[in-house]
């Protein structure tokens, strides 16, 4: 364990954890806009900058480990001051959107910029222009919103061990893309829209379905696969209108791009929505009431089964139902019908 | 004629791009045609040499009769037969293609270690290098010194890093030795990437096993089996040396298993750089070896922890490794002679700029600069007076005039708001706008930056576009200010040298020209002349001959005049090109 | 999985995900994981990155092959082959682990002698993999400290699923690779409940919790928490079902959720079962392909739409929330199957969700300790017999349920049907990343339908110039049961003569073409390996 001093408070952590870490724990909150817990440490954005005793710069938090001793300032004038720059030089290169921006009220920059008062900006300059439209189904790309945190390319690279889109270009021009700037074409794990910091990557599917004061949030798992994962459903007048992820679950955050893009079917006009029912032999369905649907079956099942015994019926059930229906329908044909003709299609 | 006759030709690239291969090729058209067999006959011997320093008077051509040495410059392949015939075979020199006093100075002053071979010894032979004790530094170092001891000795000579930190080089290597791994790396750095540094090219063409030697001495004292020299792929001829030398030291033992009998093992593999600036950073030379994105990452961890594969690192400076095998074979102690009380040994700079002698110098450490300038530079060009001169490269900074006593070395550059960087000294005079300057580095740096951290990514960009609009004459008032709070902040939050380093220049010219940078805002004129939308164009009426060059010349039709009379600007056209002023012969057109 | 239960008494993957990434050596059997498990997928990446060596063994070069170390391509149906021949490496240069093996199994005698036969020579022959690979594979795996085996119905849909899964087993015994961290024998779910729809017993033989129905105190327990008899004989699977619904004695049928006449193999087959139903009920949330055939037809919630839990495949069961309302008239299936109930006579007790969840532990002894409280924020791994209990990420730890564990020794048997003169092709059937199970919900989203829109053959590229096939060119494929037309996909995925074919498309539906043969234990058909023709269409 190593022992140091953050904001005159002492602390104590393993070996190899970073002052940024370190101060986390002692809820200390320090600004980031390129750090993810998930990912390796990168040290771009330089919002993190803390003071160490006896080190004449500023260092990066998220990027410096802890070593015994050291004395670590989170907060001064000097420290709000070239914050506050950093943040100033940000946005002096991007786009006035933010009102029409998708990510607006859950933008780390716009977050920024609010608490640091940047209404003026000292440094307005040429910005940067790129107005191509990404042709695939799934993310939109606006780079001339982008920060250059790498967390899209750090993730895609480190966690998805794609490496669909790298940095290119130098200096001012320094861009996110995939090689040679074509289109995106990848897995579309849309792990980068999840990790983008601002609204520079954001889903098609949810482009303008609703701003985040109206969103309800909804934890439960994945429809999909059997990895389970967690996701939240955001809904807006009982509409599905995107899937996301904490990172503090089984799946870290991480969906695939079934279980973060395929929600569409929910909101799908050709749901049913009344029982339908066949009324004559080779006739079409028809909607029916549910009394006249289950009456109906009720009757039916109850005529099979006297004339032919319980097990002429039979149940399939759905490996995606949940537990609980699948408990009552195997209940339901034990103790109703009285068979063990139950299985499940999938059995695998 | 005398048997014993040596003739050196410089083949650098500078000397290459004069026509040393025409020359080298004449001399043996010539030679044979007299019946001298010159590769053949012991007698009479032409050897390729590295650079001296004084590219300007390419191609140098030293013809020793006797060890008589007589030096020629300016030589062209068409002049060889003289030569041969007039000096060679009758015995007298060629006076008028002497050099004169000026070479002489600009060479007496200088303290040579690093180039001492360069340009005396045919760099592609191993056994040129051997014949001037070569290789004997680092079998010094296995059969009499333990790696411990070579790092006392290196600690002990004060050297310091020569690629722009100046970290003490010892003080490294320890910290390298003393971490442990299965596995350690050496990397030679020779990416170069200052705009107009030439030093380590030079070394490398000049003499490249003291390369190869210094490197094997610091993979022994760290516990290094491998080697990289990251080098440019702009430098064909310093890598083709290179290459040459690295398999004549395999074949000679010097490199490969048990190297001299002991159980050391060490070798060196070459890889090319793509020329980014930035690649020159060691955490970003690093990651182009492993072939990533050649980006800087943050330090602590630095290299000497974890380095190249993630394994401890020793990273140097081709100048720094050069003068290691001189620092074994004579001793730390006569290393820590040379040179000032805090900086050890020599440093070579690539002298540039308004000065009559331009080229490549090495001198010692605390030399006065005013004794480079004028001693060894032979002064400013022309009869103008000095402004500044610039230092450390583009993210270096200005010296004014009241410091030309400084004694030049790490320590003092820093006090007065430069560096030492790699060795680049730019002369500026009068005729330099100081804003202009400050500029023209941005320009190179904020293209340079790899584009990772937000202030060196954006920041430089800022600066740029606000000096670019005061040497347009669009500067405002509170400019100077914005300028000084941005290159502030860069530098207190950039994650590498570049950023932090890139404000420089700006910094020292608003420390030392700050009335530069009024003139500009405030009465928008430019005082040296330079920075074109300030200036106007006149014609003086009384030198005017009406010849009408100026209107022919004129791209906006801006100038009227008949033949005869004189001529007239209207400022409102101006595009203010200058074409007027560069093609007037009377010198009636003026700019102001 | 069957299979899996018989030998260790329990039939769920050993191991928990989390464990993945810290495993010393993964062996990847017939699991295209990228595609199909994409976040167990993501730690093996990173369980490589840390140093682990991953063996693929896949007909196919699927994506993970990129981080392996090794990858065995073997001949589609010839799993056993190659792990017995794996196994009978690993006795040859005792890497066997004995102490294990001495203290936590039994029957290793006989299975020793059943592997003898399989020297790598001799596996090469049947597996086309080469012998060396075989002996790098057992050496990497065996020696590895803590080894995983993942799997998914590439091995467990064959004729032979079963003895698919014995082998895996054995293998996993031999090496002492069970019941600690990092390793196991781990079959991969394909869909999100099928672990918690075995757990729940929509199974002919089994209770809740696999008591078996023939076991009378099991019944008991149950008919006193039910109130009514249960039946003791055991019940028709999905696939016996198909053949008595063929025959006539099955007459009526319930399906919740499910579309078979896409999922299952021999497409017309099936077509042919349903028709001949007195009556077909179907539920669901779309009218599908086997809704159309129904003569009552209700509108079910979707998984957003109501409250309740899935059993993930590494046993941890987790809360589903209700996040909107369901469309129209739409009822959850649980209120559905209750009112159904309730209008044949009979309270099933079970007004919400929470209430079958306890009636559920209450019978089942791996879930008595979880209450939806308990499992709220990250769910709970089953078993989790009390309420203080933190649920079990890895089973096994000192011993089976059974006891001991069982060594199965384990014939090669081929598939049912293998190539010949008339049709030359193996088709192996799986999933595409962009699309999922029938296409009810991917296909209705214009994203991943704009990506993966349309069915296609893939042929190697030897085959393809055979036949002068390229990309996009339309091909028919034929087999013993019927006729797809679709695109061809010419690449080095697939081996020499080897197809694959997605099964997502109702278009060109992959189950046209495969055969319904069965396990003789598990009755899964085998819809992995099926002789085929191909021809430019
Ligand atoms: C932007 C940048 C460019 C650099 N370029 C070079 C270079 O071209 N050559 C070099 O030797 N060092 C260069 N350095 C310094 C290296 O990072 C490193 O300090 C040096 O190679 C260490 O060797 P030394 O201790 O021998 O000086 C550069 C540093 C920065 C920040
Ligand atoms: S969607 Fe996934 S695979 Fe595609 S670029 Fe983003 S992170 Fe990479
Ligand atoms: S696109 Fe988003 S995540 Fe990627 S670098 Fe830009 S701001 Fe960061
Ligand atoms: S300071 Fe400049 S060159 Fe260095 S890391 Fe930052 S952006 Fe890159
Ligand atoms: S969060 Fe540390 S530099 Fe970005």
């Amino acid at each position: 364990m190593i022992d140091l001093t953050i904001d005159g408070r002492d602390i104590s952590v393993p070996e190899g954890t970073t002052v940024l870490d370190a101060a986390r724990l002692l809820n200390l909150d320090i600004p980031t806009l390129c750090h993810d817990p998930r990912l390796k440490p990168y040290g771009g954005c330089r919002l993190c900058i803390v003071e160490l005793e006896g080190v004449p710069r500023p260092v990066t938090a998220c990027t410096t480990p802890v070593a015994g001793g050291m004395v670590v300032t989170t907060e001064s004038e000097q420290l709000y001051r070239l914050r506050r720059t950093v943040i100033e030089f940000l946005l002096s290169d991007h786009p006035n959107d933010c009102m029409v921006c998708q990510r607006a009220g859950d933008c780390t920059l716009q977050e920024l910029a609010y608490f640091y008062g940047l209404r003026d900006n000292r440094f307005w300059g040429e910005r940067r222009r790129y107005d191509k439209e990404d042709a695939n189904p799934f993310i939109k790309r606006e780079m001339e919103k982008c920060i250059l945190c790498a967390k899209c390319v750090r993730v895609c690279g480190e966690v998805q061990a794609v490496g669909a889109i790298d940095l290119a270009y130098r200096g001012f021009n320094a861009k996110v893309c995939p090689p040679y700037e074509k289109d995106l074409d990848c897995e579309f794990c849309g792990q980068c829209v999840a990790v983008c910091p601002t609204g520079a990557l954001t889903g098609k599917v949810w482009e303008a379905q609703g701003r985040q004061k109206d969103v309800k949030y909804t934890e439960t798992v994945c429809p999909y696969c059997g990895c389970g994962c967690n996701i939240t459903l955001h809904s807006v007048r009982n509409r599905v209108i995107r899937v996301s992820s904490r990172e503090n679950t089984l799946n870290e955050g991480w969906l695939c791009s079934k279980g973060r893009f395929g929600f569409e079917f929910i909101n799908k006009p050709d749901r049913l929505r009344t029982p339908l029912i066949r009324r004559r032999k080779d006739g079409p369905l028809e909607p029916a009431s549910w009394d006249e649907a289950l009456g109906l079956i009720s009757s039916r099942f109850e005529g099979i089964k006297k004339e032919h015994g319980p097990d002429a019926l039979g149940g399939l059930s759905s490996a995606r139902c949940t537990n609980e229906e699948n408990y009552a329908f195997q209940k339901f044909f034990r103790t109703v019908i009285g068979t063990n003709n139950i299985d499940h299609c999938a059995r695998y | 004629m005398s048997n014993n006759i040596k003739i050196n030709v410089c083949m650098g690239t500078g000397g290459i791009a004069a026509g040393g291969d025409e020359v080298m090729a004449a001399f043996d058209l010539e030679l044979r045609k007299a019946g001298l067999e010159a590769d053949v006959e012991k007698h009479c011997a032409v050897h390729r040499v590295g650079c001296r320093g004084f590219c300007a008077r390419d191609v140098l051509v030293d013809v020793s009769v006797d060890d008589v040495r007589t030096t020629y410059q300016y030589i062209k392949a068409d002049m060889v037969p003289r030569l041969v015939e007039e000096h060679i075979i009758g015995g007298v020199p060629v006076e008028d293609w002497v050099v004169g006093q000026d070479y002489h100075d600009f060479h007496d002053r200088q303290e040579k270690v690093v180039l001492a071979d360069c340009g005396q010894i045919d760099p592609e032979d191993i056994q040129a290098y051997l014949d001037v004790d070569g290789y004997k530094g680092i079998v010094k170092a296995l059969s009499e010194m333990s790696p411990a001891e070579v790092i006392e000795c290196v600690k002990a000579s004060g050297l310091k890093g020569r690629g722009g930190a100046g970290f003490p080089t010892g003080m490294k290597w320890q910290f390298c030795a003393a971490n442990k791994s299965d596995r350690k790396y050496v990397i030679c750095n020779a990416d170069e990437g200052d705009p107009g540094a030439f030093m380590d090219r030079s070394v490398i063409e000049g003499n490249p096993h003291a390369v190869i030697e210094g490197m094997s001495i610091a993979a022994y004292a760290i516990g290094a089996a491998e080697g990289y020299v990251y080098i440019r792929a702009e430098y064909p001829l310093a890598v083709e040396r290179l290459h040459k030398a690295l398999s004549q030291a395999r074949a000679h033992g010097f490199l490969g298993k048990a190297i001299h009998g002991t159980s050391f093992d060490f070798d060196i593999k070459v890889k090319l750089g793509a020329g980014a600036f930035v690649c020159g950073e060691e955490t970003a030379l690093i990651a182009s070896i492993e072939g990533q994105r050649g980006m800087p990452r943050a330090k602590p961890p630095f290299p000497a922890a974890k380095g190249l594969w993630g394994k401890p690192t020793v990273i140097n400076n081709v100048e720094t490794l050069a003068n290691l095998p001189f620092i074994l074979r004579k001793g730390a102690e006569w290393f820590a002679s040379l040179g000032s009380e805090t900086s050890k040994g020599t440093k070579v700079f690539a002298l540039t700029g308004k000065i009559c002698n331009t080229g490549l110098i090495e001198v010692p450490m605390g030399i006065p600069l005013k004794e480079i300038i004028y001693d060894i530079g032979g002064g400013i060009e022309g009869d103008r007076l000095f402004k500044a001169v610039q230092t450390g490269g583009p993210s270096g900074g200005c010296i004014p005039v009241e410091h030309i006593d400084l004694p030049v070395d790490y320590e003092n550059l820093l006090k007065v708001g430069s560096m030492m960087g790699s060795g680049g000294m730019v002369v500026l005079d009068e005729n330099d706008c100081m804003v202009n300057i400050s500029k023209f580095f941005l320009e190179f740096t904020q293209s340079e930056s790899c584009g990772k951290c937000t202030p060196c990514r954006i920041g430089t960009k800022r600066l740029l576009e606000v000096l670019t609009r005061i040497t347009e004459g669009k500067g405002k008032k509170t400019d100077i200010d914005l300028l000084l709070d941005m290159a502030n902040d860069i530098k207190d939050t950039s994650l590498c040298g570049l950023g932090m380093s890139a404000p420089n220049p700006v910094l020292s010219t608003i420390k030392y020209f700050r009335h530069e940078y009024e003139a500009h805002i405030n009465d928008k004129r430019c005082p040296a002349a330079v920075c074109r939308s300030l200036l106007t164009f006149t014609v003086i009426e009384n030198l005017c001959k009406g010849c009408g060059m100026c209107l022919r010349a004129c791209p906006a039709g801006a100038i009227t005049g008949e033949k005869k009379k004189p001529h007239y600007i209207d400022t409102s056209l101006c595009v203010k090109c200058g074409a007027c002023f560069d093609v007037c012969k009377f010198k009636s057109v003026i700019k102001e | 999985m069957a299979g899996l239960a018989t030998v260790f008494g329990s039939g769920a993957m050993t191991n928990s995900i989390a464990e993945v990434e810290n495993n010393d050596a993964l062996f990847v059997i017939g699991s295209n994981t990228t595609e199909n498990h994409p976040i167990v997928a993501l730690r093996m990446k990173k369980a490589a990155e840390k140093g682990a060596k991953i063996i693929v063994a896949d007909p196919r070069k699927i994506p993970l092959v990129k981080f392996a170390a090794l990858w065995l391509r073997q001949r589609p149906g010839t799993d056993v082959a190659l792990l017995n021949s794996m196994m009978h490496v690993i006795l040859e240069e005792g890497l066997e682990d004995k102490r294990f093996i001495e203290e936590r199994t039994e029957g290793f005698e006989a299975f020793k002698a059943a592997v003898k036969e399989f020297t790598p020579e001799y596996a090469e022959k049947i597996t086309g993999v080469p012998k060396e690979d075989i002996i790098k594979a057992a050496k990497i795996y065996a020696s590895a400290g803590k080894a995983g085996i993942y799997y998914t119905m590439g091995i467990t849909q064959h004729s032979m699923g079963t003895n698919n899964v014995y082998s895996v087993a054995n293998l996993a015994m031999l090496t002492g690779n069970l019941g600690r961290e990092s390793t196991g024998v781990n079959p991969l779910r394909g869909q999100n409940n099928v672990q918690g729809s075995s757990d729940m017993a929509c199974a002919p033989t089994v209770l809740p919790g696999y008591q078996k129905v023939t076991d009378e105190a099991a019944r008991a327990k149950f008919e006193s928490v039910w109130g009514r008899p249960v039946p003791s004989k055991v019940g028709m699977t999905a696939t016996e079902m198909t053949g008595a619904m063929i025959d006539g004695s099955l007459k009526a049928l319930y399906i919740m959720g499910e579309n078979p006449l896409l999922s299952d193999p021999n497409m017309g087959h099936t077509t042919n079962a349903l028709k001949n139903l007195e009556f077909l009920v179907v539920q669901d949330i779309f009218l599908t392909e086997t809704a159309e055939l129904a003569d009552v037809v209700l509108p079910a919630a979707s998984f957003a739409e109501k409250d309740g839990t899935f059993t993930n495949t590494e046993r941890r069961v987790q809360r589903v929330r209700k996040a909107i309302d369901a469309p129209g008239e739409a009822l959850d299936d649980l209120e559905i199957i209750c009112r159904l109930s309730l209008r044949m006579g009979f309270d099933l007790c079970l007004n919400t969700p929470e209430d079958a969840f306890l009636e559920a532990g209450s019978l089942w002894p791996a879930l008595a300790g979880m209450t939806y409280r308990r499992i709220n924020d990250n769910g709970l791994h089953w078993p989790c017999p009390t309420s203080d209990h933190p649920g079990t990420p890895y089973l096994f730890h000192g011993t089976f349920p059974k006891g001991k564990a069982t060594f199965t020794p384990v014939p090669f048997v081929k598939s049912k049907e293998l190539p010949d003169d008339e049709y030359p092709f193996v088709l192996t059937t799986g999933r595409v990343l962009f699309q999922y199970h029938t296409g009810t919900m991917t296909r209705r989203s214009k994203a991943l339908e704009a990506v993966a829109p349309e069915a296609f053959v893939e042929i190697n590229t030897a085959d393809a110039e055979n036949l002068g096939i390229s990309t996009s060119d339309m091909v028919s494929v034929t087999s013993r049961r019927g006729e797809i037309k679709l695109k061809a996909k010419v690449a080095d995925k697939v081996g020499p003569g080897v197809v694959f074919i997605p099964f997502h498309y109702k278009e060109a539906a992959a189950n046209i073409l495969t055969n319904d043969a069965l396990d003789p234990v598990c009755k899964i058909p085998e819809a992995k390996v099926c002789a085929v023709r191909l021809q430019k269409a």
